[in-house]
């Protein structure tokens, strides 16, 4: 167990490096963000000095060992756009989508695995079916067009929910504690939820009917087994390793690259963060948010790897595998 | 030992009369078990032979109404202690499964759930039926445990299925079958998956279990060579009927029906070493030479015996102590 963990901390630290130069020399081919910041009319002595300051005259190769140094630090350096700190500017980014990805994951998860257990359970039924149709368009329909279309009927038509934004923030800066934050986080929950769980209720479905067609399911109701237990001792824990794992990916997706549904919802969430300072050529935020991305599917991974040694028993976690 | 015979006046502990169950399939319905008979008392083990698809394992399943959708029963009745117990609901069911006639699989690997404790699993068999705390529940399964064998029971509760070994794991599952002292056990081939020398240790389990505990047994086997030394009758299948009957020891030592002859005749033991094996003729058990409601002898397409009369259905012949043959030309008379 310690050896399996030394070695995927390792390889972590390998990852991350070596995405740490991807990101670095991909964010550097784009464009010269001195044209972006400095005003036209500035005389060359300051545009010298401002190169000067920002460290853009260094070669690359310097340009990168000063900022690995910094991120060792735990310095991302200032946003050139809004010239505070990267990592506060992100962390203060962070609570809103973190309450966005986790709900639409509730969302996903306490509808998908029973719908998804049910079409697998009652292949035949109708509900079934129409589960199962319903899954397809969930993950098939565009996430604009249908956060579009609950704007429209939520909204605009009946006039129930807020059409986009976020409630008051509370302790630990989420929106979650008040009733109105719920009616701004609800739709854009939804409609994030929608693409993971029509996954979660085919992924369910699909190892639901091999576990009910398994031998040990026939001889857990050879020994009279109530069908409830049948299903929530023997296809629960079966069908717990493909759905952590793309409940992990998911996750991590979801925190990474929700920017549609933040867009469309006007949700001042890291999406909207990273997309506009795409737009600006704000290097250092898109530098640093890069490598956190990098970071947390890094660290999701590996509690996912580690989930598996609960679920199934006869994972054995060993190093350097 | 050969059990004293029925009085007549307690029933046996199981009996099956006139079972008949069906398969839809696309070239019209299949009769996997067309109209199989028999009795078993307590104590008793009754072996039922068969090849692959003779039907013995869909009789074993109808048994306890676990015959898998679209399959169903259409016909017969199955008596627990007189008592008829198919056609009963659901719940009615599932209560007397596990509880008054439990199960054995073949394959133990594939029985037991991979990702739950043994006791977990013997646990919940306990509770199905019994509303007892979790620790008395696993209470009962350490004794079921030690009961078939195991060795410190206690520390194989709290192992998982793949870290006993085969012969350990369906000691598992026949102490499972035992936690609720059925009164029938239907082992479906349980040793099959298991090889010769901790088939012969569960193989003594099991007769000293019938013999202690006066459960039934129906013993599910292709394989003749068990049955012969463990079951005290036997019955023969074929295509979905029951061919031959009797004694074991009569049986085996006599054969009547010529697909009997030919199972008992492809046995090794009875051979000298390097000899070829006596081959049965190739071929499926059918569906009827004449279609699936064929009326005649369904082994005359493989039977060296065959005559045109055997078209016709085989009369059922007796030898005496309950021994009998559906034939019409059986071994040991002139055809």
């Amino acid at each position: 167990m310690l050896g399996f963990l030394l070695g995927r901390l390792a390889q972590a630290a390998l990852v991350m490096l070596v995405m740490s130069v991807l990101v670095f020399l991909g964010v550097y081919a784009i464009g010269n963000p001195i044209d972006v910041l400095i005003d036209p009319a500035a005389t060359p002595d300051m545009r010298a000095a401002l190169i000067r300051q920002y460290g853009l005259d260094l070669p690359l190769w310097r340009q990168y060992g000063h900022f690995i140094g910094n991120v060792l630090s735990g310095d991302f350096g200032n946003s050139f756009v809004f010239r505070i700190p990267v990592l506060s500017l992100i962390l203060s980014r962070l609570p809103a989508t973190l309450e966005l990805a986790v709900t639409a994951m509730l969302i996903a998860t306490l509808l998908g695995v029973p719908l998804g257990i049910w079409a697998g359970y009652r292949p035949e039924a109708r509900s079934s079916k129409v589960i199962m149709a319903g899954s397809v368009l969930g993950f098939s329909v565009p996430t604009f067009w249908v956060g579009l279309l609950l704007i429209l009927f939520f909204s605009v038509e009946f006039r129930l929910l807020p059409s986009g934004g976020r409630g008051p923030v509370g302790p630990l800066g989420l929106s979650i504690w008040s009733a109105q934050g719920w009616t701004y986080l609800i739709l854009p929950a939804l409609n994030l939820s929608l693409f993971k769980l029509g996954l979660l209720i085919r992924l369910v479905r699909a190892g639901t009917e091999e576990v009910m067609g398994s031998e040990h399911v026939r001889f857990a109701r050879a020994q009279g087994l109530p069908e409830w237990q049948v299903v929530g001792l023997h296809v629960l824990k079966n069908i717990g390793i493909p759905i952590v794992t793309v409940f992990g990916l998911e996750f991590g997706s979801t925190l990474a690259f929700a920017v549609v549904t933040e867009t469309v919802f006007n949700w001042p969430g890291m999406g909207k963060l990273i997309i506009e300072s795409i737009t600006a050529l704000d290097r250092p935020v898109m530098v640093a948010y890069l490598i956190l991305v990098v970071l947390l599917f890094v660290v999701i991974n590996l509690v996912v790897e580690l989930t598996y040694g609960f679920l199934d028993p006869r994972v054995r976690l060993k190093g350097g595998a | 030992m050969e059990p004293a015979p029925g009085t007549g006046a307690t029933p046996p502990a199981l009996e099956v009369r006139g079972l008949r169950t069906q398969f839809p399939g696309r070239a019209g319905v299949v009769r996997a078990v067309d109209g199989v008979s028999f009795s078993i008392r307590r104590g008793e083990i009754l072996g039922l032979v068969g090849e692959s698809g003779s039907g013995k394992s869909v009789t074993g399943f109808s048994i306890l109404g676990l015959v898998e959708p679209p399959g169903r029963i259409t016909a017969g009745q199955v008596l627990l202690e007189g008592r008829p117990i198919n056609g009963l609901s659901g719940s009615a069911l599932r209560r007397i499964r596990g509880a008054e006639v439990a199960m054995v699989f073949q394959d133990p690997l594939m029985t037991l759930n991979p990702v739950l404790r043994i006791g977990t699993q013997m646990a919940a068999a306990v509770r199905a039926h019994d509303r007892v705390s979790r620790a008395a529940a696993w209470a009962r399964a350490e004794e079921a445990l030690a009961v078939v064998g195991i060795p410190s029971p206690r520390a194989r509760l709290e192992s998982y299925p793949h870290q006993l070994s085969g012969g350990m794991r369906q000691r598992v599952a026949i102490a499972t079958a035992l936690l609720h002292r059925p009164k029938a056990i239907i082992a479906d081939e349980p040793t099959t998956a298991l090889d010769v020398s901790i088939q012969g240790q569960i193989l003594a389990e099991v007769r000293r279990l019938a013999d202690a505990t006066g459960t039934a047994f129906l013993w599910i086997t292709h394989d003749l060579a068990v049955v012969s030394s463990l079951a005290d009758a036997l019955c023969v299948m074929y295509a979905g009927r029951v061919v031959e009957r009797g004694p074991a020891s009569a049986v085996i030592a006599a054969p009547r029906h010529p697909y009997t002859v030919a199972l008992v005749g492809s046995v090794p033991s009875g051979h000298a070493p390097g000899a070829r094996l006596p081959q049965l003729a190739a071929g499926l058990p059918p569906q009827g030479p004449g279609g699936a409601a064929d009326a005649g002898c369904l082994f005359r397409t493989r039977c060296p015996r065959a005559t045109p009369v055997c078209a016709t259905p085989p009369p059922e012949a007796g030898f005496g102590a309950g021994h009998t043959a559906l034939c019409h030309h059986p071994a040991g008379t002139t055809a």
